[in-house]
C-alpha cells in the first residue's frame, strides 16, 4: 500500500503526524486519539474552536437533537436560589449559552423576591481562551438584548486566570474542561479563584456505562457526528476531534477525584442521559 | 478495546479521511442536500462528488490507461494551480492558442486556479488524483467548450462531463442545474446549448486523456477539431 503524496504538502498543519515532535523531552497530551505534545495542545484546540466558532450552536442542536438545552436548563437549574450578590465565573463559556440562562433565571429569582436598590447585583463573567467563541457570545447577547451590566466578558487560559484569589461565589464550566491541555490545572485554578464556601459545578461529557447504549452512542458519535460536520460546517476533523475528546475524558469517579485533588470537599456527579452528560459539584469548605 | 466504529484504516494520501460505508452514505445524502439547497457550499458539491464518485472514478482511470495520453498524465500527476502553472508566460502567447485563452478565460470570468479543493473522502490514493485531476482540468473544459461561468454555460458543461464521466455529481448537476435557469434563458438551453452538450459529451474524445500542460502553444481551434468538439452555439 504506497502512500501517494501530491506535490503539495497537507494545507491542515493542525493534523499532521506528529511523531517526528515526540522524540523531545516535553510532556506529551492527548488530542482526541493523537498525541501530541502538550505546547502544541492549546494551539489546535485553539483552532479547531476557531473553526466550529460561527456554526457551535447549530452543530450543537444537530449532534445532540437539540437535547443540548435540557441539559444545559437542568444545569443552570441546579444552581438556584443563588443569594443576592452572587459573583459568577462562567468558564470556557464562549458562546454565552449558559451564562444567558443564569442572567435569565437571576432577573425572575429578583421580580419574585425584592431586591432593593440597597444590595449588590449578581455578576457573571464570561471567560474563554477563544475570542472567537467570545464573539460570537456577544453578538448573541445583542441579539437577544439582554442586560449587559451584569455581564463582563475575558478571554483568558482556565489554567491560568488573570484574576485575584477568593473572588467569586460560583465557578461554572460547561463542556470546556476537557479541552484544557492540563485539567488539573483548571481545577487548582478554580480553586484558588473561589471564595471559602464557594462552589464549583461542570458540565460535561462522560462515560456511558450500558454496553448496549454504548454501542449506539458509539456508532453515532464516530458514524454520523464527523459527517455532519462536514456537511453542516465543512469541517469533519474539528467533530473527529470533539468526538474523541470525550473518550479520552476521565470516567465520572476519576474526575470526581481529580476534583477532590484540587482540595473541593462535598463532590458530587449526577449523570444525565445515561452518562452522556455529568454534572460534577463540589464546594470550597 | 476499540470498537469497529472507532477502528480507522490508514490515510493513504495527504489529506485523506478514511471513511466507512454508513459515513459514506451520511456525506453522500447530506451533501447531495446542502448542495442543491445553498448555493454557497461549493465544497458541497466537491463532497459529493468524492463520496459517491467510486465506480465512476474506476471507470475513468481505466480509460485513461487506456490511452497513451492518459497513462502519462497518471504516471507524472500533474497539478494545476498558480504555483504550478505560470499564467504570466501564458498570457504572452499568441491568440487562439490554448495558453492564452486559458488565461482570457479565467480573467473574463474572474476566476482562478487556486480555488479547488483538496480531494479527501476518495479511499483510493490513484483514484484521489483522477478526481482531483478532473477538479482542476475543469476550467480547461471550460476553455474548450467555449463555455462561460453563468448558469447556462455550467449546466452545459456538467452534461459534457456527466456523458463522459459518469460522476453522479455531474449527473445530478446536469439534471437539476437547469432548475435555477431564468425562464428567458430555457428556451435558448432547450433548443441550442442541450442538444449541443448532449453531442459533444456523447462524441467528442474523452477529455482526461488531454495532457494540458504538454499543448499551451497548440492552435485552440485545431485541438478542438482533433478532440472532435463541435463549435459551440453562439460562438
Amino acid at each position: 500500500m504506497h502512500v501517494s503524496s501530491y506535490n503539495k504538502a497537507s494545507n491542515d498543519p493542525n493534523f499532521e503526524n506528529v511523531n517526528s515532535s515526540t522524540t523531545s523531552k516535553e510532556k506529551t497530551v492527548d488530542f482526541g486519539f493523537q498525541t501530541v505534545l502538550a505546547s502544541e495542545k492549546a494551539e489546535k484546540v485553539h483552532k479547531v474552536f476557531e473553526n466550529v466558532a460561527s456554526k457551535y450552536d447549530l452543530m450543537n442542536d444537530v449532534m445532540s437533537v437539540g437535547i443540548h438545552r435540557i441539559w444545559k436548563d437542568y444545569f443552570v437549574k441546579k444552581m438556584f436560589p443563588l443569594p443576592p450578590g452572587t459573583s459568577i465565573i462562567d468558564v470556557a463559556g464562549g458562546t454565552g449559552d449558559i451564562a444567558f440562562r443564569m442572567l435569565q433565571s437571576i432577573e425572575r429569582q429578583n421580580k419574585h423576591f425584592d431586591v432593593s436598590g440597597t444590595e449588590k447585583n449578581s455578576s457573571i463573567l464570561i471567560s474563554d481562551i477563544n475570542q472567537a467563541m467570545l464573539d460570537v457570545g456577544k453578538e448573541r447577547a445583542s441579539k437577544m438584548n439582554l442586560q449587559s451590566d451584569m455581564l463582563s466578558w475575558l478571554c483568558a487560559d482556565a489554567q491560568q486566570l488573570p484574576l485575584a484569589d477568593n473572588s467569586f461565589d460560583l465557578y461554572t464550566i460547561a463542556f470546556g474542561i476537557r479541552n484544557v491541555t492540563e485539567i488539573s490545572k483548571a481545577l487548582d485554578e478554580a480553586y484558588r479563584v473561589l471564595r471559602p464556601g464557594g462552589r464549583f459545578l461542570c458540565l460535561e461529557f462522560s462515560h456511558v456505562n450500558n454496553p448496549l447504549l454504548k454501542q449506539v452512542y458509539d456508532t453515532y458519535s464516530f458514524q454520523i457526528i464527523p459527517p455532519l460536520g462536514e456537511v453542516f460546517a465543512g469541517d469533519w476533523k474539528s467533530y473527529q476531534y470533539l468526538v474523541e475528546s470525550i473518550r479520552k475524558f476521565p470516567t465520572q469517579d476519576r474526575f470526581k477525584e481529580m476534583i477532590e485533588e484540587a482540595g473541593f470537599r462535598s463532590v458530587k456527579y449526577e449523570n444525565l442521559s445515561f452518562g452522556v452528560v455529568s454534572i460534577h459539584s463540589g464546594y470550597k469548605i | 478495546m476499540k470498537s469497529e466504529t472507532t477502528k480507522k484504516s490508514e490515510p493513504l494520501y495527504d489529506g485523506h479521511i478514511p471513511i466507512n460505508l454508513l459515513q459514506r452514505a451520511v456525506l453522500s445524502v447530506g451533501s447531495s442536500i446542502v448542495a442543491l439547497t445553498d448555493p454557497a457550499r461549493g465544497d458541497m458539491v466537491a463532497v459529493n462528488g468524492e463520496s459517491s464518485g467510486h465506480s465512476a472514478l474506476k471507470k475513468m482511470h481505466r480509460k485513461m490507461l487506456e490511452s497513451e495520453e492518459g497513462r502519462q498524465i497518471l504516471m507524472e500527476r500533474p497539478r494545476i494551480n498558480s504555483t504550478t502553472i505560470d499564467i504570466e508566460k501564458l498570457k504572452s502567447y499568441p491568440d487562439g492558442t490554448l495558453g492564452r485563452e486559458y488565461t482570457k478565460f479565467l480573467e473574463v470570468n474572474n476566476v482562478s486556479p487556486d480555488t479547488r479543493l483538496p480531494v479527501r473522502f476518495v479511499d483510493d490514493a490513484d483514484l484521489a488524483y483522477v478526481m482531483q485531476r478532473y477538479r482542476e482540468t475543469h476550467d480547461l473544459v471550460h476553455t474548450l467548450l467555449g463555455c462561460p461561468t453563468n448558469m447556462l454555460g455550467e449546466v452545459a458543461v456538467k452534461w459534457v462531463e456527466a456523458l463522459q464521466t459518469e460522476l453522479p455529481m455531474c449527473i445530478g448537476g446536469a439534471v437539476f442545474g437547469p432548475i435555477r435557469l431564468k425562464p428567458k434563458n430555457r428556451s435558448t438551453y432547450l433548443s441550442k446549448y442541450l442538444p449541443w452538450a448532449i453531442g459533444v459529451g456523447s462524441r467528442s474524445s474523452f477529455l482526461m486523456n488531454v495532457f494540458y500542460e504538454r499543448r499551451w502553444e497548440q492552435d485552440i481551434a485545431e485541438l478542438r477539431d482533433e478532440l472532435k468538439i463541435e463549435t459551440p452555439p453562439g460562438v
